[in-house]
């Protein structure tokens, strides 16, 4: 059967009509159709598909032609399914503009300051090149950046005037403003200059949960004091934050630098009335004129009473010199009566800074840590997977995290390794970060809290399960709350790392005892 | 230094989440939709090579520029493409695209081969015609050798008619064939008699009015009625529309003046204006003579032809002159007629990108909301589209302007650099021929050069600049 319907003087652009001819041949029932304006060519096209009639070819090419073939019926439903396409209006996505390129942000953004680049290592350092070209500061979060571009791309960045953080920065608060993994701290008279990212995050937390305030946080990427990189961003920090009228206090926060970038870095500190703490984690520096700090919580607190003007009378400081804590000593004992399996402590981290201070804790106080990236070469676990005696793995590692989201933000492995270590033998003792902050999960503490239900579930031994929350109580994941979540599930939290992992140790000694 | 006194001001360059987190603490941000550059990690680093080159590509590349933005397309008269073409001869055959050989060619340019040659009386048939094309007595070459372009399959003989169109700054002349109309026609491939006979006609009568018409009427500004065009709803590739309808009144009151008898006239006006088509074998010479005294150009990446012949695109690039970059024609997204499918498609086909080449065509869609539906896109779209197009570009057209984009010049000069570096292809539009000859026309839509093309004449220029 074929219809023909003529609408004189309707017209419609014949790309429209095209589409429109597409929708209607999709219907059920149509074998053939056409939708166009009643010119020679579309007569022709009817002609040859034996559909032209005589009501067709007596049309305009200001008529709008529908000449269907099909069922009988089917017309109907055509011309409904027409007129509701012809009236549809296509609504503007209302979706946002982005850029292209770097130099598309420009043409909308042509006072832009800072780059913040995370693409793949191979491509990173040279979208780094062309921002600094284009006289640009950058922040590369980005990791797997070749050694030597990022020499280049710091030297470059030395002649210019203008700052490189990373490759492999984390963290870093510029003006008020946090970038990448960063909490919500707030703004003040300390600065500092970090190689450690969770470093810094829970350095710059505590200052802010103590009352103190960060005026930058200047991310340089664990490779900067090396040697072969000689610290030229970790330098070019300090000097920036002698420079900058805000910053009262200078905070260093770093693995070990080379001797080199260290006696630099003192000739810096030495060369300003500004006051300092410095924190090498596992590491010290035999300067008397040189204010260190012992774990990342000390530096904070030290930090803030400089910042505030008060002297300093502790040897080590922790949070809980300032809030209020349970009593920790009963706290650990009680713990230890209940824990009914196993010798060992698990540490199970997803921040790398926050991991190396819990290793060195432990080793110090209990003896060698095994792990992925050990500090004695000698406990290089063989299998990432399988723990041994005091194992304390970084769940961020590139050898965890290939193909995967990072750890704080996904924590199916982490669950399923805390499960895991839960029901394993030897456990008596888990330690856990729980990173708040932007890029962050938005909800850390039900995540971990439902491993540890479900670990209790499957299991009738009890492991005492301690976590360490860093972050802000201006945090968008609600520091309360995330506190609260973990608590009740019996994970006992603590306000900093170190008395984290303190308190384990503690545990562990009544264990033994 | 003076950073930490700034507002902070970030672009954000991969995760999207950085950027949502920036937004949320009311930070001044800007995302980048990021995308390695083309050919991955082992093009980087030709792209890295280029800065070590001597050469100084932006000074090239402004120049280059500046020759193309300050031509002056005009039509300047017609003739016979045997007296004007250079090199033209009887048993040249000129097609699109970069050079073929015929047992490469696709149905359309193989049908419009034979088409030509029975045209041209060298043979009497499809059958005379493919013998003679065996016995090596015809020869083939691309009408970017001679100075022309051509659209589809492009292919000219020498008795055929051809607008001659001179860039006046420079002196410089291009040439191109008179359109045929939609449909069943040669540069789709199609040869039947009454093709021939139209193109008989279009020589005996279409031609010597027209001729005449230009006589009287002096030479015609084609980079004014391309930029009233574009302010009409033209993008002078796929959509000719109010370009033609502007043509028509450019000529018409000389038209009536000339010697012919009112018959011809009418049939000379109404065969133009029954073809919406007719102007694009006009701003195609246009684009051609506009980007030639780009060409040689020493150092500069701007690209001076895009070309496809229905197997292979090709481009050629300023700095690099006399050389082919050449990969697979693409498959065409589109729309097609009724009766038609994918499967009927021929690849990319034609000279007719030398419009955006020039900066109009698909990178001045944002002018022609109305053929974006093509590939079901929006007004929206259109937008974009052009406004994705000044990343790969060196500079904005001073004529050609976008009235959505606030008469913002069109995105000129691609600039091969940018096209690898940030992964982003020149967008086409076009028609889509009939992969069988002799059947012409079956759709339109938009397509993308080949990826190897700018890597290779990049990789090129990075040798030849060394």
């Amino acid at each position: 059967m074929i219809y023909t319907v003529v609408r004189e003087n309707a017209y419609h652009d014949s790309v429209t009509l095209m589409l429109a001819t597409e929708e209607i041949k999709a219907i059920e029932g149509v074998e053939e159709a056409l939708v166009g304006m009643g010119t020679e060519t579309n007569k022709g096209f009817l002609r040859d598909l034996g559909m032209l009639t005589p009501e067709s070819e007596a049309a305009t090419s200001n008529d709008l032609l529908i000449v269907v073939k099909g069922e009988e019926g089917v017309l109907d439903k055509v011309l409904a399914k027409l007129d509701e396409f012809l009236k549809q209006k296509v609504e503007s996505s209302g979706e946002e503009r982005y850029a292209q390129s770097l130099d598309g942000a420009l043409e909308m953004m042509p006072d832009a300051n800072m780059v913040l680049i995370s693409v793949a290592g191979e491509y990173a350092g040279r979208e780094a090149m062309k921002a600094l070209r284009r006289g640009l500061n950058v922040m590369l979060f980005s990791d797997n950046v070749p050694l030597e571009e990022e020499i280049r791309l710091k030297k470059y960045a030395s002649e210019k005037g203008l700052l490189v953080m990373g490759p492999d920065c984390g963290t870093a608060i510029i003006n008020g403003v946090p970038l990448a993994f960063a909490n919500v701290v707030s703004r003040g008279n300390i600065g500092m200059v970090a190689a450690a990212g969770t470093g810094a995050q829970e350095v710059s937390s505590i200052i802010s949960n103590l009352g103190g305030g960060v005026s930058q946080v200047i991310g340089t990427g664990g490779r900067d004091v090396k040697e072969a990189v000689g610290g030229i961003t970790f330098l070019e920090g300090i000097r920036r934050l002698i420079d900058d009228d805000e910053t009262d206090v200078i905070v260093l926060v770093s693995k070990p630098p080379h001797e080199s970038v260290i006696k630099k870095a003192i000739e810096l500190l030495k060369s300003t009335d500004k006051k300092h703490v410095v924190h090498f984690i596992n590491g010290t520096v035999d300067d008397p004129d040189i204010l260190t700090a012992e774990t990342l919580e000390d530096a904070a607190v030290k930090a803030v009473l400089l910042s505030k003007g008060e002297p300093i009378e502790k040897e080590v400081y922790t949070v809980y010199d300032f809030i209020e804590g349970p009593d920790f000593k009963s706290l650990a004992k009680e713990e230890a009566k209940k824990i009914t399996k196993g010798k060992y402590i698990r540490g199970l981290y997803s921040g790398g800074t926050l991991t190396s201070e819990a290793m060195v804790m432990i080793t110090k106080e209990i003896g060698p840590v095994w792990s992925p990236s050990p500090l004695d070469p000698a406990y290089k676990l063989e299998n990432i997977h399988e723990s041994k005696e005091h194992t304390i793995v970084d769940m961020g590692e590139d050898e965890f995290t290939q193909g995967r989201p990072h750890p704080m933000i996904d924590f199916t492995m982490r669950k399923e390794r805390l499960v895991k270590e839960y029901l394993d033998p030897g456990t008596a003792i888990i330690l856990l970060d729980v990173v708040l902050g932007y890029g962050s999960h938005m909800d850390p503490a039900s995540e971990i809290a439902e491993a540890v239900n479900e670990a209790r579930s499957k299991s009738k031994d009890y492991v005492t399960v301690i976590a360490a929350l860093c972050g802000t109580y201006g945090d968008p994941q609600n520091y309360a709350k995330q506190k609260k979540t973990l608590e009740e599930a019996g994970v006992h939290v603590f306000a900093s790392n170190a008395s984290a992992v303190r308190f384990a140790i503690d545990v562990w000694k009544e264990l033994k005892a | 230094m003076s950073l930490f006194k700034e507002e902070l001001k970030v672009i954000n360059i991969g995760l999207k989440g950085f950027y949502e987190d920036l937004k949320k603490v009311g930070a001044k941000v800007v995302h980048v939709d990021w995308r390695p550059p083309l050919g991955g990690a082992k093009v980087a680093a030709i792209l890295d090579r280029l800065e070590e080159l001597k050469v100084d590509i932006e000074a090239a590349n402004e120049e280059a520029v500046k020759k193309i933005l300050s031509a002056q397309p005009t039509l300047v008269g017609m003739a016979k493409a045997i007296d004007v073409v250079p090199g033209m001869k009887k048993n040249l055959i000129l097609h699109a695209g970069p050079p073929i050989t015929w047992d490469r060619m696709s149905g359309p340019l193989r049908g419009a081969v034979i088409g030509g040659l029975i045209y041209e009386g060298l043979a009497r048939n499809e059958e005379e015609a493919i013998k003679l094309v065996e016995s090596g007595e015809v020869e083939f070459d691309p009408w970017h050798h001679h100075d022309g372009v051509g659209p589809m399959a492009g292919v000219a003989t020498a008795s055929m008619p051809v607008f001659i169109v001179e860039n006046t700054t420079f002196g410089v002349r291009a040439y191109c064939t008179m359109n045929e109309g939609l449909g069943k026609v040669l540069r789709y491939g199609a040869y039947s008699q009454d093709v021939i006979d139209r193109l008989k006609w279009m020589e005996e009568v279409l031609y010597p009015v027209l001729n005449e018409t230009i006589k009287l009427k002096g030479p015609i500004n084609l980079k004014n009625l391309i930029t009233q065009a574009l302010q009409m709803g033209d993008e002078c590739h796929n959509r000719n529309r109010a370009a033609t309808s502007l043509f028509i009144r450019e000529i018409a009151p000389a038209l009536l003046d000339t010697s012919f008898s009112n018959k011809e006239k009418k049939q000379v006006l109404e065969f133009i204006n029954s073809n919406d088509h007719f102007f694009l074998n006009l701003s195609m010479p246009a684009a051609k003579a506009s980007l030639m005294p780009a060409e040689g150009t020493k150092g500069s990446t701007v690209v001076t032809v895009m070309a496809r012949n229905g197997t292979d695109f090709g481009i050629r690039v300023a700095g690099l002159p006399g050389e082919w970059f050449v990969g697979p024609a693409q498959e065409v997204e589109g729309l097609y007629f009724p009766g038609f499918t994918k499967e009927d498609a021929n690849p990319d086909i034609g000279d007719s990108t030398i419009t955006e080449t020039v900066g109009i065509g698909g990178f001045a869609m944002a002018a022609a909301p109305a053929i974006v539906k093509f590939v079901g896109g929006t007004a929206e779209l259109a937008l974009k589209t052009t406004i994705e197009m000044y990343e790969i570009t060196v500079a904005e057209n001073d004529s050609y302007r976008v009235p959505a984009l606030d008469f913002r010049g069109t995105p000129t000069g691609i600039d091969i650099r940018k096209v690898v570096e940030k992964g982003i292809l020149p967008r086409i539009n076009t028609g889509i021929a009939h992969k069988e000859p002799g059947i012409g026309q079956v759709g339109a839509g938009l397509t993308y050069p080949p990826v190897n093309v700018f890597v290779d004449a990049l990789a090129r220029f990075v040798e030849v600049y060394s």
